[in-house]
């Protein structure tokens, strides 16, 4: 997790195209400024940064299904649930699911736990438009290396 | 069973919290209710969800952009309604 550059997921462990599911590792740093003010003396996780890294995590599951064709926009958070504190150090497991393909958007349901623990959840929509830079998409190949993205997923 | 108009008109009363007996057939989504592209993204999930069919809302939308189709064709309540059950029943003959 590099919080300097809004990079909440570390690692894709499994991605299902078929059963359109996705899990992945989140390592939160044991320190970071964003934990000095939230809060002095009980350090936690940002609900925000939590709710990101759900949709983080639907959006790469979501470019593996457009293969990389159209880029996931946030556009709708529905029951997103904080439902413990996540601290400095622990590792997230988070698993997404697309609810629904629509026209252009998509749904998605995600949940973070951390160990058995379940810690967040959410649903998730998102707006899917071809890349509108291609710089982007640049950034996000170099990204989904970086993250072990299984590209031969992808192939027939 | 209520009318695909019905539905619709449900779905979005209780999506957009708008007054369902302010919604008529001739209601259009856009410029009599006020509906958003984004509020329009979750009636459109419901609606697909409801009726079991995938409305090309990028298709229509190209349509109205190159001039092809008025806003009106897609958006007035009893069209939409009509389009929905074109999606339907195209659905059911390819099942």
């Amino acid at each position: 997790m590099n919080l300097d550059y809004f990079q909440l997921i570390d690692r894709i462990v499994a991605l299902d195209l078929e059963a359109r599911t996705i899990i992945v590792e989140a390592q939160v740093p044991p320190a970071h400024t964003i934990f000095e003010g939230h809060f002095p003396g009980f350090p936690i996780m940002p609900g925000v940064l939590l709710t990101e890294a759900m949709a983080q995590s639907s959006g790469w599951l979501l470019l593996g299904v457009t293969k990389f064709e159209r880029m996931p926009f946030l556009a709708m958070v529905k029951e997103a649930k904080m439902r413990g504190f996540v601290s400095p150090g622990q590792l997230l497991t988070i698993e997404a699911k697309i609810e629904h393909e629509g026209s252009g958007f998509a749904v998605t349901s995600a949940k973070a736990r951390v160990g058995a623990e379940l810690k967040c959840s959410a649903t998730l929509t998102f707006r899917q438009i071809p890349f509108p830079d291609p710089s982007l998409r640049v950034h996000m190949d170099a990204k989904a290396n970086e993250i072990g993205f299984p590209l031969q997923a992808m192939t027939p | 069973m209520s009318s695909t108009f019905d539905q619709i008109a449900t779905i979005i009363a209780e999506t957009c919290d708008i007054p369902r007996d302010t919604i008529t057939p001739e209601s259009h989504a856009i410029d009599d209710l006020g509906i958003d592209s984004l509020d329009f993204l979750d009636i459109a999930f419901a609606i697909d969800k409801a009726f079991g069919i995938k409305m090309p809302l990028e298709k229509w939308t190209q349509e109205v952009n190159d001039g092809k189709a008025t806003t009106e064709q897609y958006f007035v309540l009893k069209n939409l309604a009509a389009r929905i059950d074109e999606l339907v029943a195209a659905k059911t003959a390819g099942a």
